[in-house]
């Protein structure tokens, strides 16, 4: 059962303009989540009204991750970009109760900022089970991200139960 | 007049767990308190990605020991919801009287706390006695008092089936019986009335601009339950949302021992109205797309953030705990108030840190 | 009356058992169902890894070569994933927690008999 809630995808020049228009609306603020892909930070603004749910996305690029703050149009914001700051090292700017990283005590600093892309896996076994290897290279184009590939060698390579 | 800084916690008698506020006083007077969390942070949403997305929800219902269920059920109902399978009804069932059943014993659990931040200890330990009967109702139909390891992604592990319906009844009207009587002394006793009545006001407009959730909003007269969304077996017990308009401590406590009660009604409800089938689905593949899953845990409204791509792991877990959203309110019910007050603050708002910090 | 409330259910348990179980005079009644310790019986074991793979936190090893069966009890969550997928039925879980370890091995290493 899906619960009823859409997701949009807005440049970073629009948000705090899209942000008002929702408080506008009576919407509260429900969360705002920060993930760390390869090259850049997503984040998405969630709102709430009439348990419909709305949220905003917008991407951040980790050369320059900086983000307006929209604790002036939701006050308890506070929070979150706190938090946003302490583990993924983006850039609020404007927090109007900002803890200037004293927020969260951990020993490594950012940790969960990483935004390297993740180093292609080799697939498994390929020397043991030349066989196998072979009819699969010729099947599927490889990419460097391969579910598929990494797929059939292991049940090859796995020694006869 | 000088200000003193003083810390209170990590370590207090007060504190179930681990938060640090620097506390900053003018003359038994709070002005202002500053939070420091990570005491309990595990990186837990990193882990995501080493676990496979099955194993996961045995990671999921460890984030919190006292809210741990409805932690693993919300990660279960997020992940069908991406992969769109049909739990059957029977298993919604099982999952509601589980969850309710956790409802009832972390409220338990969070008045006996309340008893003891005010120095009422034998009401905390009456409190937890009565809570033990739940904790083995609890152990008899999962196996474990506080992990209950009984949900899985398509379903649930375990079944209540024929004696052990009957023995939870009769367990039930034991445990409403003394919670009655505790709950008389807690709303009706004139000692903790003077405690807890007039302090740490929240009015309906400061509660909804703090972005409260669960009963710290309801106990200001704002009707919102995540229950009313209608997930698991819900839109067929009947459920009222419980409200009070003081905004008070007094208010807040007064919701969550009604809730109590709601609570045990609403299992008594589904133990007899459960209909007869299978307890699970096979689940084969692996969930690609996102989804945001919300459920109603004890202290609020809990917000999953579940991003997959196809593969084993998922790509993005995020929770959004109900303690987390209830901490600005915290914060600025703190400013203002007594020194000797900060204790019954704190615990008014149930906060629950090792959900916070994950 | 308001001042009283609390006097009357402290003179109740005043002059009743206490709830608490009186151990180690009393035994810890066990509950029928509760998860505790795994319990591997070797006579049905085909070494077929199936608990290893499904065991979430990868408390258990088996080799199959050497028929050994590994169990790190500190790694162990008794979540009896391993004892739902076994297909010879040679794991149970106990309903008592197993008793302390007077040496730092935490691991449980059963040596069957190589064929």
């Amino acid at each position: 059962m899906k619960p009823n809630q859409t997701l949009e995808i807005i440049p970073l020049a629009a948000l705090l303009e899209r942000v008002g228009a929702e408080r506008k609306r009576g919407a509260r603020l429900v969360q705002i989540c920060a993930t760390a892909l390869p090259g850049q930070f997503e984040l998405t603004y969630s709102f709430d009204i009439a348990d419909g749910l709305t949220s905003l996305r917008v991407h951040v690029p980790d050369s320059d991750p900086r983000v307006p703050s929209i604790t002036p149009i939701y006050a308890c914001a506070f929070l979150y970009e706190n938090e946003m700051h302490d583990l993924f090292k983006i850039k609020v700017e404007g927090i109007n109760v900002d803890f200037q990283g004293k927020l969260y005590n951990t020993t490594v600093k950012y940790a969960f900022g990483d935004t390297k892309p993740p180093a292609a896996k080799p697939p498994p076994a390929a020397a043991t089970t030349p066989k196998a290897a072979a009819p699969v290279a010729a099947a599927a184009p490889v990419t460097a991200a391969t579910p598929v590939t990494a797929a059939a060698p292991v049940t090859a390579a796995m020694p006869p139960n | 007049m000088a200000r003193t800084i003083i810390p209170f916690g990590p370590q207090h008698p007060v504190l179930p767990e681990p938060i640090h506020l620097d506390l900053v006083v003018e003359d038994e007077k709070v002005i202002e308190a500053r939070p420091s969390i990570g005491f309990v942070h595990r990186g837990l949403e990193k882990l995501v990605e080493k676990k496979d997305f099955s194993a996961f929800v045995y990671v999921a219902e460890r984030i919190c020991g006292i809210c741990s269920f409805i932690h693993g059920q919300t990660y279960c109902q997020g992940i069908e919801a991406i992969m769109d399978i049909p739990v059957p009804p029977r298993a919604q069932y099982l999952r509601t009287v589980w969850g309710e059943l956790s409802r009832v014993h972390s409220h338990l659990l969070w008045l006996g706390l309340m008893a003891d931040g005010m120095g009422f200890e034998s009401l905390f330990m009456h409190s937890w006695r009565v809570r033990e009967r739940v904790l083995n109702i609890i152990e008899a139909t999962t196996g474990g008092r506080v992990i209950f390891g009984s949900c899985k992604i398509g379903g649930v592990r375990r079944d209540i089936v024929g004696d052990a319906i009957k023995d939870t009844m009769a367990a039930l009207d034991i445990i409403e019986r003394e919670t009655r009587e505790i709950t008389q002394v807690f709303i009706g006793d004139n000692s903790v009335k003077k405690r807890l009545r007039g302090v740490g006001v929240l009015s309906r407009q400061e509660a909804l601009d703090l972005g409260c959730v669960g009963p710290v909003l309801r106990a200001s007269g704002v009707s919102q339950d995540m229950r009313q969304q209608g997930y698991a077996a819900y839109p067929q017990l009947d459920m009222q949302v419980i409200t009070r308009t003081e905004g008070d401590s007094y208010a807040r406590c007064a919701v969550r021992c009604d809730e109590l009660f709601q609570s045990l009604g609403l299992i008594r409800q589904a133990l007899v109205e459960m209909p007869a089938g299978e307890i699970e689905v096979k689940v084969t593949g692996f969930p690609n797309g996102e989804v945001i899953m919300r459920t109603e845990q004890p202290r609020g409204e809990v917000v999953y953030c579940i991003k997959a791509n196809g593969t084993k792991n998922l790509q993005r877990f995020r929770v959004r705990t109900p303690t987390f959203a209830n901490l600005p309110a915290m914060l600025k019910l703190l400013q203002g108030c007594d020194l000797a007050d900060v204790p019954v603050l704190v615990l008014t708002i149930d906060p629950c840190i090792s959900c916070t910090e994950r | 009356m308001p001042y009283f409330q609390m006097t009357r259910l402290a003179l109740k348990w005043a002059l009743t058992k206490p709830p608490t179980t009186q151990y180690p005079f009393e035994p810890r009644r066990a509950i029928a169902g509760s998860r505790g310790e795994l319990i591997f019986k070797r006579d049905n074991c085909a070494y077929c890894t199936l608990c290893a793979k499904r065991c979430p936190t990868g408390a258990i090893e088996v080799d199959r070569a050497q028929k050994r069966f590994t169990l790190d009890r500190l790694r162990c969550i008794s979540c009896a994933c391993c004892v739902e997928n076994c297909p010879r039925d040679s794991l149970s879980l106990s309903t008592g927690h197993g008793t302390p370890s007077t040496t730092m091995e935490s691991y449980f290493c059963d040596q069957g008999v190589k064929a």
